[in-house]
């Protein structure tokens, strides 16, 4: 019962951490300019990495292997936005505009 | 066969984000693809390691993942000061006083 | 000195999950490198507040149940934006105005606008954050404030 449980665990997990992963990927190539493509980038250090890992954690052999799963988790959690938010204020430092509508117009708005 | 799926995917998202690095057009995609290459292999690290039934893997995965982060800030530290030893925005704009 | 108990027992606890061999000599490697470590880190003069900001430990974990479930919902929408054809996407920069009173904070604040997808901080100018909304939805929801009110609150009265 319990390990039928955890094989539909790694399977949603593995698949649809696989779908987003991928979508993150197509992002990538899709977005038009660099601080869109930011956001598919997300995509996939968040949802397509949580998903992966907490099926593989369902599969994991002992309890030791599901720590150290959830620490990889732990991991990406805290060094994904530092780094992105790093390449984005060094993309905005190096002078590479954003597409679409400009900031004056937005923050009128707000 | 789960992992086999996994590996699949994470093939087809890394051959993707290869064509973001070779496309470019700035440093900055690159940069961004290969950060998100990165996060691709430390997820693959982990599901060859399930899929040869070996998850002791699981430790280059972690270190891999440190590595990406330190890898990434470093680059995105060169460019931006063009050398690594300084501490950071405040000392530059010290030094240009 | 309860700053540098609580970094000891995280990196002690690191070092036992990371090894899983539960010995007495190896434990004893481990509490002396641990030892090591906490050493170096008091002699660099980084164990402070801002390091094991164990003041707000306890409220960490409602708030980041919430965080996960806004980026889970974020990331629906953004995913379903990249599949569809005809790339429904408007990006464009906003401004968002932070409250909290530390660094520590506004830390926390501006990684969890770049962790949900979405919303990416650019730059942190003092009290305003500029950030790159990939839809108007998006810049939408930030604009609510009610992130930036739930991270004023992880801060507490300390």
């Amino acid at each position: 019962m319990i390990q039928a449980a955890l094989n539909i665990v790694g399977w949603v997990g593995l698949v649809g951490g696989g779908a987003f992963v991928i979508v993150g990927a197509l992002g990538l190539v899709r977005l038009p300019d660099v601080y869109s493509r930011m956001h598919a980038a997300g995509i996939t250090d968040t949802m397509g990495a949580w998903l992966m890992l907490v099926g593989m954690m369902a599969q994991s052999p002992d309890w030791l292997t599901a720590v150290k799963l959830f620490l990889i988790i732990v991991l990406i959690f805290f060094t994904s936005p530092t780094s992105t938010y790093a390449l984005a204020n060094a993309a905005y430092g190096g002078g590479v505009k954003p597409v679409g509508r400009d900031e004056e117009g937005a923050s009128s708005n707000s | 066969m789960m992992f086999a799926a996994g590996t699949a995917a994470i093939v087809v998202a890394m051959l993707l984000a290869l064509v973001r690095a070779f496309l470019g057009p700035s440093l900055y995609d690159r940069v961004l693809a290969v950060n998100s290459f990165g996060t691709k292999t430390v997820l693959m690290i982990a599901v060859l390691g399930f899929l040869a039934g070996r998850p002791d893997f699981l430790d280059i995965a972690l270190l891999y993942a440190l590595i990406n982060f330190i890898g990434i800030i470093a680059v995105l530290k060169f460019f931006r000061y063009g050398d690594l030893g300084r501490a950071g925005p405040k000392a530059a704009e010290e030094e240009i006083k | 000195m309860g700053h540098v108990i609580s970094m000891g027992a995280a990196l002690f606890a690191t070092w036992l999950l990371l090894s899983g061999h539960f010995t007495g000599l190896l434990i004893g490697f481990g509490v002396a490198s641990c030892l090591v470590v906490l050493v170096i880190a008091r002699r660099m003069d980084v164990i402070d507040r801002e390091a094991q900001p164990v003041h707000m430990t306890p409220r960490t974990c409602g708030y980041w149940v919430w965080l996960v479930k806004e980026i889970v919902l974020a990331n629906i929408d953004v995913a379903k934006r990249i599949i569809t054809p005809g790339l429904p996407i408007e990006p464009h920069l906003i401004r968002v105005k932070a409250t909290q009173r530390d660094e520590l904070g506004k830390v926390i604040y501006a990684n969890s606008i770049t962790l949900t997808p979405g919303t990416v901080t650019v730059d942190i100018d003092g009290e305003e954050f500029l950030v790159h909304a990939l839809s108007q939805e998006a810049a939408d929801d930030l604009a609510t404030g009610e992130m930036d009110r739930r991270v004023t609150a992880l801060e507490g009265e300390g």
